[in-house]
């Protein structure tokens, strides 16, 4: 199969050859002539190797740009000044010898946090957007693919159990909370069990075989029961409930955003699962997970994609509005929204301090959406028939 | 009909006992707890600290503060912990003070998003369009407190207009023309501010669903008969488009509650948004809940009745 034959013999002689365009060039030809999207896709990249040349010059032991080296004689200095050397010990002399973003009102060299602080917005938004599409496609393709398949009675009550049992674990009632644990766990297995040999007569037990919902209603109604609260008031909420982390921001924006993905990869595979290549390789005996991960996926993951370039930009804007609050990534990181909210107590002293990480936010996030919609506009095959 | 309204109320109150339960464990479970918001105080004793959590439930097990909290607030029972006053009457009083700023939102939100995005729609591809869509994607991307610092600044330099708060402080012997300027002032800026991201998407959505509608046949057949373009866009195109944009005025819905938290910390604008983040501040759970609660419920009525409206104005679709 692999040499399959890409030539056709005409009547004359000759050989045709079928077009050798990849999806690649067909995908290029068309976003190439969206020019804003190039533009955004270069930037993209450019945030890229400037993030990563943040943390190479920023980390160690003795880094050459030191964000938090505080010279507090040098506060508030403004953009392409040079440090006063006289004032200065040997080690907080700048090694750029010139102050290109000036300083904050401790002194740390802008450019230097800034530096810092791009890593960490990109660590932020492609954690959280991580998080989010593995989560949407995980329960996405399951409600497309496995949807009509019944919850019975007994996975519920066994489940129900499981949960209680965490609960309680959590509260006071230890023992009572690890029995429940463990008598949920074996109902659950028991019942998966029994409902593989259904055919024999297990009379009594029937309720617990009893169909109770389908998989897609229960991923539809988990997708609905996210979309009900307000996002960013929850976020801010579970944020600061919790002990301020880096880790704990990437998290929660992931676990608060995924539904978008999920609906697009549920209606993808919906809509898939009828296709006839599909049904051709259930007929030659291929197996779920290959249908899955080899036919299904690659062809539902453009919207994926789409919507993960765009919520990389939102996942930096909530950040960064979680930093004006005071609950976003607390120090000694830097971050482009913590710099920003520092920055507006000296908004008329300083203006750098603002419009340095807001200007860099900017640029950043328009760079993202517009990149994103460019790939929207030339993945999408109603557009590609007009070429 | 009936039978598709039963369906979606059952649904949808199943819906909404989830989203309390999930809301009400998530703040619960969370690490600390109120009565240790400030353990530094000299006031806290350990007997005070009893009676606080007695006061409260708060030594209760879980489903049975769960049970006492659901309780009061059908009750309207439920206070602040904070400062004991009613949670629905704290919020109502917050819920008047928003409104203005949603209803100028909406307001120009909805007014500047369809002759925007229909102009840049049938003038596809021109410098109008290209320049509306880039302006657009510059809104969404602006993060909402640094515009908010840019606007500040320009307004207050140039046009010497006050800006924070909802009123200037201790003007209430002026008349009443100034008191309304000085109102519509403070009010201004704000509502500019929440409506500037809304305009973005929405012109965005109008120019699309626009586009969309003029690529079909029948809008090419009033062309090729020789009709009027004004007649063809407005008249055949533009009515068709608006199908799906009926639907979203009950999506508006939610925003009435939500507000914006950083827009109103701004502007020290006595909102909603604001109490909530206070709420958060202080760790006062029933103000929390009951702000999440209700923006659930708005939700759901918001997505009943946009279901409900296209029901109405389709008549393609019988659910």
């Amino acid at each position: 199969m692999k040499d399959f034959e890409k030539t056709i013999s005409t009547p004359g002689g000759g050989v045709l050859e079928a077009p050798k365009r990849s999806m690649f060039y067909m995908f290029w030809r068309l976003f190439r002539k969206n020019r804003t999207a190039v533009a955004g896709m270069l930037i993209f990249f450019v945030f890229f190797v400037v993030a990563i040349a943040g943390v190479l010059l920023t980390t160690g032991s003795e880094p050459i740009l030191d964000p938090s080296l505080v010279r507090l004689q040098e506060k508030l200095r403004p953009p392409f000044s040079k440090p006063l050397y006289e004032n200065l010990r040997p080690y907080e002399i700048p090694r750029m010898g010139i102050y290109i973003l000036g300083t904050d009102e401790l002194g740390r060299d802008v450019f230097a946090r800034m530096l810092q602080g791009a890593w960490v917005s990109l660590t932020v938004g492609f954690v959280a957007v991580g998080i989010s599409v593995i989560i949407g496609v995980i329960l996405g393709g399951w409600a497309g693919y496995y949807g009509s398949n019944k919850i019975i009675a007994g996975h519920v009550l066994g489940i129900f159990l499981i949960v209680l049992g965490t609960v309680w674990l959590f509260t006071d009632q230890m023992v009572s909370g690890v029995v429940l644990f463990l008598i949920g766990i074996f109902l659950t297995g028991f019942v998966g069990k029994i409902n593989q040999q259904s055919g024999k007569n297990y009379s009594g037990k029937g309720f617990l075989l009893f169909p109770v919902l389908s998989i897609d209603g229960l991923i539809t109604g988990l997708i609905d029961i996210m979309l009900c609260f307000p996002s960013f008031f929850l976020i801010l909420t579970v944020v600061a409930l919790l002990p301020s982390s880096i880790y704990n921001i990437m998290i929660i924006i992931g676990l608060t955003s995924w539904m978008g993905a999920a609906r697009f990869v549920r209606a993808e595979f919906l809509s898939l699962r009828e296709m006839d290549f599909i049904t051709a390789s259930r007929a030659l005996g291929v197996n779920d997970g290959r249908i899955i991960f080899l036919h299904m996926i690659p062809n539902a993951i453009a919207p994926v994609l789409v919507s993960a370039t765009i919520g990389i930009a939102t996942a930096i804007l909530t950040e960064a509005g979680l930093s004006f609050l005071g609950f976003g990534v607390p120090p000694p990181y830097a971050t482009w929204g913590n710099i920003l909210s520092n920055g507006k107590n000296f908004l008329f002293d300083a203006p750098w301090l603002t419009f340095v990480p807001g200007i860099a936010i900017l640029i950043v996030v328009l760079a993202f959406n517009l990149f994103g919609e460019g790939l929207r506009d030339a993945l999408n095959p109603k557009l590609r028939e007009r070429l | 009909m009936i039978s598709f309204i039963a369906r979606n109320a059952v649904r949808k109150s199943i819906t909404l006992f989830f989203v309390s339960v999930i809301s009400f464990l998530i703040i619960y479970l969370a690490p600390g707890e109120p009565s240790q918001i400030d353990p530094l105080n000299p006031m806290f004793t350990k007997e005070v600290l009893e009676r606080f959590r007695k006061e409260f439930h708060l030594d209760k097990p879980l489903h049975i503060q769960y049970l006492y909290f659901y309780r009061d607030l059908f009750t309207g029972k439920s206070v602040s912990w904070k400062d004991n006053r009613p949670v629905l009457g704290k919020i109502w009083e917050r819920f008047l003070n928003s409104l203005p700023l949603f209803i100028l939102g909406t307001l120009i939100t909805w007014t500047l998003s369809f002759p925007v995005g229909i102009r840049a729609a049938i003038s596809r591809g021109s410098f109008y369009d290209r320049s509306t869509t880039f302006l657009a994607y510059f809104l969404i991307s602006i993060p909402g407190f640094f515009f908010a610092y840019i606007l500040i600044i320009l307004v207050v330099t140039q046009l010497h207009v006050p800006v924070i708060g909802m009123q200037t402080f201790g003007l209430s012997s002026a008349n009443s023309w100034t008191l309304l300027m000085d109102r519509l002032w403070h009010l201004f800026l704000p509502s500019v501010l929440g409506a500037a991201g809304g305009v973005a998407i929405l012109s965005r959505y109008v120019r699309n669903q626009m586009l969309e509608v003029e690529s079909q046949d029948y809008v090419r057949t009033a062309k090729a008969k020789g009709l009027p373009s004004d007649q063809v866009h407005y008249k055949h195109a533009l009515r068709n488009a608006l199908l799906p944009f009926v639907t979203m005025f009950g999506l508006v819905l939610p925003g009435l509650i939500g507000g914006s938290v950083i827009i109103e910390s701004i502007f020290s604008w006595p909102g909603m948004g604001r109490m909530a983040y206070e709420a958060i501040l202080a760790r006062d759970y029933p103000v929390i809940l009951t702000v999440n609660f209700v923006s659930a419920i708005l939700v759901l009525a918001g997505t009943f009745l946009s279901d409900l409206l296209y029901m109405v104005v389709d008549p393609r679709i019988r659910l």
